[in-house]
């Protein structure tokens, strides 16, 4: 009988820590089914049917056990994280097309569980952005004023497609105020008088963000996410559109509206923070998040996606196995010699 | 009493288990049917036996000796006979054989004369000379000799000296025993460590899991009115490593490259601080030491035990449960699974655990990794577990040098966290000895080249010697002859002549020098060759009369035909051209 020390080991495992990422998501959720349409219930089951199935095929085909892997719960978040980051309304082929690339090229082709470089439901947002971008920019303006039975048919494709579904999202709105400079409208105007505005951000997905803050407050109390990489990408994005809001405040939101608007909260603390792809020494997460942040207030105010996390955060994965190189800690006994 | 301490990163909290195991007082554990005695039981060098099968040995006599400064003698646990002197397998995870002394006890545990001394009285030397021939080695578990410790460092000064009663490990407890109810001589042994190494504090850190063990400290300390400090330190394991008890103390971190000497402090296990002062105030070599003998047992208790008991005679005092299918040797962070039951209890063995799957449930599969940094924030010495993990799979082993892997003390904390179940210690272990194996390949091929390139340099040397020799030689018959002639030439009454002539002696001089050496290499080309034809078969020797006649014809004939060796050697010569 041959084991090796240590024989005591922490009750721990990948399925747990995938599974608690899951229940952090769950405030979220809550608040986007109720405030904007039970429709991402319907995404999420597709998504995570879609994702199970993919990394099945995968790992027969890689010859892995099934159970093994299929009960890791990594393939379910991807899916999770894929179905919220994408408009509620898309198809069902665009979030299972999205969520099958995500497993099969940006998570199996590259080895599998552990060893992506690129954040997998961000890889699948990029290349859906860009090849269906008219799709992927049907945001609808404010909850969804329909039955499920007719989200859902929108959703199957045996609905219309109508204009109604897609309507200026509030990033979108100040995108066009900033277009059109100083002759255009103001942007505190903008907030009081459109209805696709709430109380800070736009309306209904404000409480969304909140709820994933909660979430994700939880992972952090829980220790499954460090400090570093939230507070340096809310950091980053407050400290760029504060200085452009006090600049111009006309034509630039408040960082309020910024880090509750879009994907700001959930990349924060659910995207940026993939271990896998991110950084891992604690000054590599600040910079990692910190450049995250950055790039995706600059992507959304000045770019030309009506949002930036995405990019963002697969430009830092980029980036991040040199920042981990140039990053790494000095060791006990060895603090001195800098 | 107020002090400051301090932390160190990382660390995990695996529940401890070691109420089980303190119930009850230490028990002598009765002397077992025969004794295996290992030579090798401390760092260094391994001792030279001094005993034969068949002798009779007394409880304490030497029969290992220490070979060289670093290594510590090793005495009979009992008074017996020498069965053997033979290798067994002994308590390590490689199950390799080494040398043992065999002992059969005689039942009257019979001590040698034992001398007790006041260490005031001897010099520092002899009483590290006194330890170390009695055996005295760092009884936490490294087995380091302790009179090698005992040194204070010339260029610093000895600041602090630490007591380690830490005992981080779950389930061990025989140091919390140990200092429960033998607190005094521990305290007085520590007296010797502070008057060799003179330290400003002395600062004695324990557990605050363990407050009986600490007070009963104290009170000794009291009693014996030193100025030592007892001080509780937070339960979080390792803190009973050397590093981090310093750390925690002090505040100071020792890194791998340094002693801890280099900062001014040392640090001693309290079982060691014990042995020390028996060794030296009683005569009594370390021949037994306190073991936990815990686990899947029904009744968990310490026990004195004399070294080189079978770990499964001990055990079974403890009553194991049926369904036990091991013994671990250590506390389950660092420990291991003897190979064989019946390996003997050493001076390292703190703590014999029996095994189960209910205890110890079977590892599940270990998955990928997923960077998710657990094992960095848990490792004590703030390396990057995983980034090794991964260079040493890889077996990129320089990166795994990089990224520090030398500064692992192996204490499991990475692999207890890992939420993937990767036994990374074991990857660490198997990276460190790839490194060492290849150093010793290296060094072995360095050693090789070295000697060679002396070889040829001595031979060149040689050579260049004997040819200035033989100049010089026919240096000197030149110069002799010329002055011979010189000689004649003056007898002749040319004066001037003479004058003429002397310039020329130098180069006549050179000239005949060299005509020296070529007659000298042709001299050796001609004992070679009479060499090489000595060597050679002669066939031709011893022939009958008939044979002889046979030959002779043949040369007749060949002459007849021009073949014969003077004349057939140039057309040969000039045919091949």
């Amino acid at each position: 009988m041959f084991a090796p020390a240590p024989y005591l080991l922490k009750d721990v495992s990948v399925s747990q820590v995938m599974t608690q990422v899951c229940i952090a998501l769950v405030p979220g959720i809550v608040a986007y089914a109720w405030l904007i349409g039970p429709a991402i219930l319907v995404q999420l089951a597709i998504a995570s049917a879609a994702a199970l199935l993919a990394e099945s095929l995968m790992l027969k085909l890689r010859g892995k056990p099934q159970a093994m892997f299929l009960s890791d719960g990594s393939a379910v978040v991807t899916a999770w994280l894929i179905a919220l980051t994408f408009p509620p309304l898309a198809p069902w082929w665009l979030v299972a097309l999205g969520t099958v690339f995500a497993i099969v090229v940006a998570k199996h082709l590259y080895g599998g569980l552990g060893q992506n470089p690129f954040n997998p439901a961000m890889v699948a947002f990029a290349v859906c952005i860009v090849s269906f971008p008219a799709l992927m920019s049907q945001w609808p303006s404010v909850g969804l004023q329909m039955p499920l039975v007719e989200q859902l048919n929108v959703i199957l494709g045996l609905a219309p497609r109508v204009d109604a579904l897609s309507g200026a999202t509030p990033l979108d709105a100040l995108k066009t105020a900033l277009k059109l400079g100083d002759s255009g409208v103001d942007v505190a105007q903008l907030l009081a008088n459109q209805d696709i505005f709430g109380n800070f951000a736009g309306r209904g997905w404000e409480w969304v963000a909140a709820g994933y803050l909660l979430g994700g407050l939880w992972l952090w109390q829980r220790k499954l996410i460090t400090w570093h990489v939230p507070v340096a990408f809310i950091g980053a994005l407050v400290l760029i559109s504060g200085a452009l809001w006090l600049y111009k405040p006309a034509q630039f939101a408040s960082p309020l509206f910024h880090l509750f608007s879009g994907g700001a909260m959930i990349g924060a603390f659910f995207i940026a923070t993939d271990p896998v792809s991110g950084c891992t020494t604690p000054r590599g997460k600040l910079i990692f998040g910190a450049g995250a942040g950055l790039l995706a207030y600059i992507i959304r105010v000045f770019g030309g996606y009506p949002d930036g996390v995405a990019f963002a955060v697969l430009l830092m994965n980029l980036c991040a196995p040199l920042i981990d190189l140039l990053t790494q800690p000095p060791i006990f006994g060895m603090k001195d010699k800098a | 009493m107020l002090m400051n301490l301090f932390k160190f990163k990382g660390g995990v909290k695996p529940p401890t288990n070691k109420t089980q195991s303190v119930t009850l007082p230490i028990a002598q554990a009765p002397l077992p049917s025969r004794l295996v005695v290992p030579l090798h039981q401390s760092i260094g060098g391994t001792p030279r036996p001094v005993v034969a099968a068949g002798d009779k040995v007394l409880k304490g006599q030497l029969i290992g000796e220490a070979d060289g400064w670093i290594s510590a003698a090793v005495h009979a646990p009992t008074s017996g006979t020498v069965v053997e002197v033979a290798m067994h397998v002994q308590p390590h995870p490689s199950g390799l054989d080494a040398l043992c002394v065999v002992i059969e006890p005689d039942g009257r545990d019979e001590w040698i004369p034992r001398e007790a001394v006041d260490y005031k009285a001897l010099t520092p030397e002899e009483v590290r000379e006194r330890l170390q021939q009695a055996g005295v080695v760092g009884l936490g578990g490294a087995v380091f000799p302790t009179h090698g410790k005992l040194t204070a460092s010339k260029t610093v000064p000895m600041e602090e000296l630490i007591i380690n009663g830490a005992e981080c490990e779950p389930f061990i407890t025989c140091d919390d025993l140990l200092m429960r109810e033998r607190a005094e001589e521990v305290v007085r042994g520590i007296g010797i460590f502070r008057d060799l190494l003179q330290p400003k504090k002395v600062l004695i850190g324990i557990e605050d899991n363990k407050p009986e063990a600490a007070a009963a400290m104290r009170a000794a300390v009291d009693a014996l009115q030193e100025p030592f400090l007892v001080v509780p330190v937070p339960t979080l394991y390792p803190a009973g490593g050397a590093k981090q008890l310093i750390r925690v103390l002090t505040g100071k971190e020792v890194p791998a490259a340094k002693r801890s000497t280099d900062l001014g402090v040392q640090c001693f296990n309290v079982a060691t601080a014990y042995t020390a002062w028996r060794a030296i105030a009683h005569g009594e070599p370390v021949v037994s030491r306190l073991v936990t003998v815990t686990g899947n047992v029904h009744a968990p208790r310490n026990y004195e035990v004399l070294i080189g008991t079978p770990m499964d005679e001990l055990l079974k005092l403890a009553t194991p449960h049926p369904d036990t299918d091991g013994i671990i040797m250590g506390g389950p962070m660092m420990g291991f699974l003897v190979p064989d039951p019946h390996v003997p209890v050493v001076k390292a063995t703190n703590c014999l655990i029996a095994h189960d799957d209910r205890l110890f449930p079977p590892k599940p599969p270990e998955m990928p990794c997923i960077r998710c940094g657990a094992c960095a924030q848990a490792c004590p010495h703030e390396l990057q577990p995983f980034e090794m993990y991964w260079f040493a799979r890889a077996k990129n082993f320089g990166k795994t040098q990089e990224y520090h892997i030398f500064d692992c003390i192996e204490c499991g904390c990475c692999s207890f966290v890992c939420p993937s179940r990767i036994p990374l210690v074991q990857y660490f272990r198997f990276a460190k000895s790839e490194i060492w194996a290849r150093e010793r390949e290296k060094n072995a091929a360095d050693g090789a080249k070295a000697r060679f390139e002396f070889k040829q340099l001595r031979e060149e040397r040689e050579k260049a010697e004997k040819a200035e020799k033989l100049a010089r030689a026919a240096a000197a018959q030149a110069a002799k002859k010329a002055a011979e002639a010189a000689a004649a030439a003056a007898a002749g009454g040319d004066a001037a002549e003479t004058a003429a002539a002397a310039p020329e002696v130098a180069p006549a001089a050179v000239d005949a020098a060299k005509e020296a050496k070529k007659a000298t290499i042709e001299a050796a080309m001609a004992r070679a060759k009479a060499q090489r034809e000595a060597a050679q078969p002669k066939n031709v020797e011893a022939l009958s009369g008939a044979q002889q006649k046979e030959i002779d014809e043949i040369e007749a004939r060949r002459q007849v035909a021009h073949l014969t060796d003077a004349d057939a050697a140039s057309p040969a010569g000039e045919k091949t051209e």
